[in-house]
């Protein structure tokens, strides 16, 4: 892709998305908001990518490990419900 | 000025809720102008504005006074953003309609219709997030790219690397839609 292609290009994504006017402000006051954040409990961390697959996937081995555990031994039960 | 603002970035990295509450009605607007540019949706740009500056107080104790607070912010607020993005990529419907509300630019070129407008900005609505935003604040927004590079984190070549591949998809996109910029 020339410089052309990349100036044509350009210009139509600045016609499709036409720049945000610089002194937008919020629609409403967002301290009363930023108050409830602030007092309410703090989130779980968002996770993306590699740290999500990563969580998924240690979640369904404990789940796994779990179920095995009960399968062959069900004698486990009433301590696995114990530490509960 | 200089004292009293250098005296309020201190407190705040201190831990300071009233330091917080003056940087937050300080910069409010500015955070929620930068998250606008990214997201162009109102309603979200306030929701992240909300959480970046919650992002901020978390870390006001690795907060460095002497370099600023609207740089800190602004890379804060450029994370906030691209988490949005990537999870609001499956949204499709929703940025649709957004999308539809898209005007027409006061210096639109007659050439471009409005059909094509609206398959551009879906085309580079499918765009991955990191190549969006690079090109939705250098290209769009036309901000320096030293800024962009800034915000991201990132070298200023490797803004222009992902302008470069942000418009080769854009483009190849496009002409598999026959539209031939």
């Amino acid at each position: 892709m020339n410089e052309d292609d990349q100036d044509r290009i350009k210009k139509l994504l600045q016609q499709a998305l036409p720049p945000v006017k610089g002194d937008s402000e919020p629609r409403r006051d967002l301290w009363p908001a930023m108050l409830r954040r602030l007092d309410a409990r703090p989130a779980a961390p968002i996770l993306t990518g590699w740290a999500r697959f990563n969580s998924v996937w240690f979640d369904g081995a404990l789940a796994a490990g779990l179920v095995a555990l009960i399968a062959s031994s069900p004698a486990s039960i009433p301590v696995i419900l114990y530490y509960l | 000025m200089q004292n009293g603002e250098s005296g309020v970035l201190t407190q705040f990295q201190q831990g300071n809720a009233a330091a917080f509450e003056t940087l937050f009605h300080r910069h409010q607007r500015s955070v929620y102008c930068w998250i606008l540019r990214i997201t162009r949706n109102p309603a979200a740009a306030e929701d992240l504005t909300i959480e970046t500056f919650w992002r901020i107080f978390s870390a006001h104790a690795r907060f460095e006074p002497a370099r600023g607070f609207e740089g800190w912010a602004r890379r804060i607020a450029t994370r906030a953003a691209l988490d949005w993005l990537r999870a609001s990529r499956t949204e499709s419907e929703l940025s649709t309609e957004m999308l539809c509300e898209v005007a027409a630019p006061a210096e639109a070129d007659p050439a471009v219709t409005a059909e094509i407008r609206l398959k551009t900005a879906m085309a580079f609505e499918k765009l991955p997030p990191k190549l969006r935003i690079a090109a939705m604040l250098a290209v769009v927004e036309e901000l320096p790219q030293k800024d962009v590079a800034t915000a991201l984190g990132i070298s200023v070549a490797a803004v222009k690397l992902r302008i470069f591949r942000a418009l080769r998809l854009l483009r190849k996109d496009l002409e598999k839609q026959g539209i031939t910029p």
